[in-house]
């Protein structure tokens, strides 16, 4: 009597279960058909690409072309110095919004007036347009209209006065500068919300303890602070390698190729030249470099926390 | 003991102010510049305060006709992006959270790994893709694309939310004889209203800014959205013209600065983490 009372639930669940399954798929797959379409197919197709000669126009033939592409990549000048544009950009960018974030973060997190100004003033360049950041950037370095040549003259410095975009030596770090601008606020957020989740009493422990600001730092936050950092960091260096829209607008990555990280010139050789194959190894090329600079920081990182 | 601590307080001030200066100047100053006149822009010394303050800037931008039609270009594929993303997201979500299937688990493995797309390897083979199809130079594929790209974060806003909801309501529901649809649709759908507001806000959001693919994948002037407008304004217009340039700027800032403006205090509060956490 009781064997069966239990096992009927089981028998009557069964078919349902399956059915579960089905209706299950059922409603995943609407989301998944775009994805694998626009994005997983793309992903394969963009791989592939790399080791053809396509180019634009109709009806050319594209032929697989092995490593070709990749050994003109080797010895093409242009590539190379884009190449160091864009790591010197998405390290710099990256490494200096994680230290502004970092003091930021840590002034939020006291008992201070005016916090809520930083705070929300820290929201607005999340807020705005890649490109309307980059206008707003431009007005602020124009060497007639702008803020800056303006607040030099202001006080006396006329000798700072500069085209500040426009100059082989200035262009990169000013849009550095607009670069961290932009991505402050989301690494400021994510780092705040890590020290906030810092236990307050073991900090009071670690007073009583007499250990000073450094040390609590060290003893305290930097073990519970450490796995935010990386992710953000990680992410921010990503994000920053992709950008395009900022740079786009603010100096189209002149002067002279100064500014022209790997996104624009990638840009430019697909749809301003037409090269797609080329291009598509140039982008191999940069997601390799990408996944082995972050491998090795994430390993390392690993490593230090155990 | 004192002295040092009002010193130190005293030092924290100043770094906020250099923090707020460096963060909110730039934007003063675009707000300046937008209400300045065209003769005012080209003096040689510019002021922070407009001498002549005008709505001039903001008229010409209004009335001008490419930055209208794109506004509006941009409020449709905005829009149309929004509605599919949450429209496909929502069922979804509800998968993921309801069930465990091995879909489930492929599915936000790609949630995460998608966030670390390169673009550049992307955007070449989507245009091919699309202009096979047809789709380059239209607006439908753009949105597709914009769904394609919302799509892994809107997911897993919404999966939170669905965690949210206490199963025994589902289960009432089943048991007074309602389909697994209906279920879906008469007692999910309701109660995620505040997460299905605050995805296609999401969504919204990131088509209305989003400016590489609208580059790439639309060429007519027609159809350009407005980041694109106001990119190929800068640099073609004269100095006399950046007053309608910033002001136009400010005007395609509104609805995220609405937006963010709403969620403010949850993403003060650490990203989202109360839409995010189950």
């Amino acid at each position: 009597m009781t064997a069966t009372l239990e096992e009927s639930p089981v028998t009557t669940r069964q078919p349902s279960r399956d059915q579960g399954k089905r209706f299950a798929y059922l409603l995943l797959l609407p989301a998944l058909l775009p994805v694998v379409m626009l994005s997983a197919a793309p992903l394969l197709r963009g791989v592939f690409l790399g080791f053809t000669d396509a180019r634009a126009g109709r009806n050319v033939d594209i032929n697989f072309t092995g490593v070709e592409n990749y050994r003109e990549l080797l010895s093409d000048t242009q590539f190379w110095d884009a190449f160091k544009v864009g790591l010197i950009w998405a390290f710099a960018v990256t490494i200096l919004q994680f230290g502004l974030g970092l003091g930021l973060a840590g002034l939020l997190n006291q008992p201070l007036r005016l916090r809520w100004l930083a705070r929300t003033l820290a929201l607005v360049p999340w807020a705005m347009p890649p490109v309307v950041v980059g206008i707003m950037w431009k007005l602020v370095y124009h060497p007639d209209a702008g803020m800056l040549n303006e607040a030099f003259s202001r006080v006396g410095l006329d000798g700072l006065r500069h085209n500040w975009l426009g100059d082989f030596s200035t262009a990169l770090p000013a849009v550095i500068l607009v670069g961290i601008w932009a991505g402050l606020p989301q690494t400021t957020i994510v780092l705040l919300a890590g020290l906030q989740s810092v236990p307050r009493e073991l900090h009071e422990a670690a007073q009583m303890d007499g250990a000073g600001a450094v040390r609590r730092f060290r003893a305290v936050t930097w073990p519970a602070l450490a796995p935010v950092v990386v992710a953000i960091t990680s992410l921010d260096f990503i994000w920053n390698f992709n950008s395009f829209g900022l740079v786009y607008v603010l100096t189209a990555g002149g002067p002279g190729g100064k500014t022209m990280l790997p996104m624009l010139f990638a840009y430019e050789e697909a749809f301003r030249y037409g090269h797609y194959g080329y291009a598509a190894a140039l982008g191999n090329v940069m997601v390799l470099i990408i996944v082995a600079l972050l491998a090795v920081y994430l390993r390392r990182r690993l490593r230090e926390a155990n | 003991m004192a002295g040092v601590k009002t010193f130190k307080r005293a030092a924290q001030y100043l770094t906020l102010c250099l923090y707020l200066v460096f963060l909110g100047f730039p934007l003063v100053w675009l707000l300046s510049i937008s209400f300045k006149e065209p003769r005012e822009m080209v003096e040689l010394h510019p002021t922070l305060i407009p001498k002549h303050p005008t709505f001039q800037n903001y008229v010409t931008a209004f009335t001008e006709q490419d930055l209208a039609r794109s506004a509006l270009n941009s409020l449709i594929v905005a829009s149309a992006s929004a509605a599919l993303t949450v429209l496909l997201a929502l069922p979804a979500a509800y998968s993921l959270v309801r069930f465990k299937t091995r879909l489930s688990t492929i599915t936000l493995g790609w949630v995460l790994v998608s966030q670390l797309f390169p673009f550049v390897l992307l955007v070449i083979p989507l245009f091919l893709i699309l202009r096979e199809a047809g789709l380059t130079n239209t607006r439908f594929g753009l949105i597709l694309v914009y769904v394609t790209w919302s799509l892994p974060f809107a997911l897993w806003m919404l999966q939170g939310f669905v965690r949210g909801i206490p199963r025994e309501l589902e289960e009432a529901a089943s048991v007074d004889g309602a389909s697994r649809l209906q279920v879906l649709r008469r007692v999910v759908a309701p109660l995620l209203a505040p997460g299905l507001v605050a995805t296609s806000l999401f969504a919204f959001i990131s088509a209305w800014n989003e400016f590489f693919f609208a580059l790439v994948l639309l060429k007519s002037p027609e159809l350009a959205t407005l980041p694109v407008t106001l990119a190929r304004f800068v640099g073609v217009e004269g100095i006399a013209r950046l007053g309608p340039l910033a002001a136009g700027s400010l005007l395609a800032t509104l609805p995220s600065l609405v937006f963010f403006a709403v969620l403010q205090k949850r993403l003060a509060e650490g990203s989202l983490a109360g839409a995010v956490k189950g």
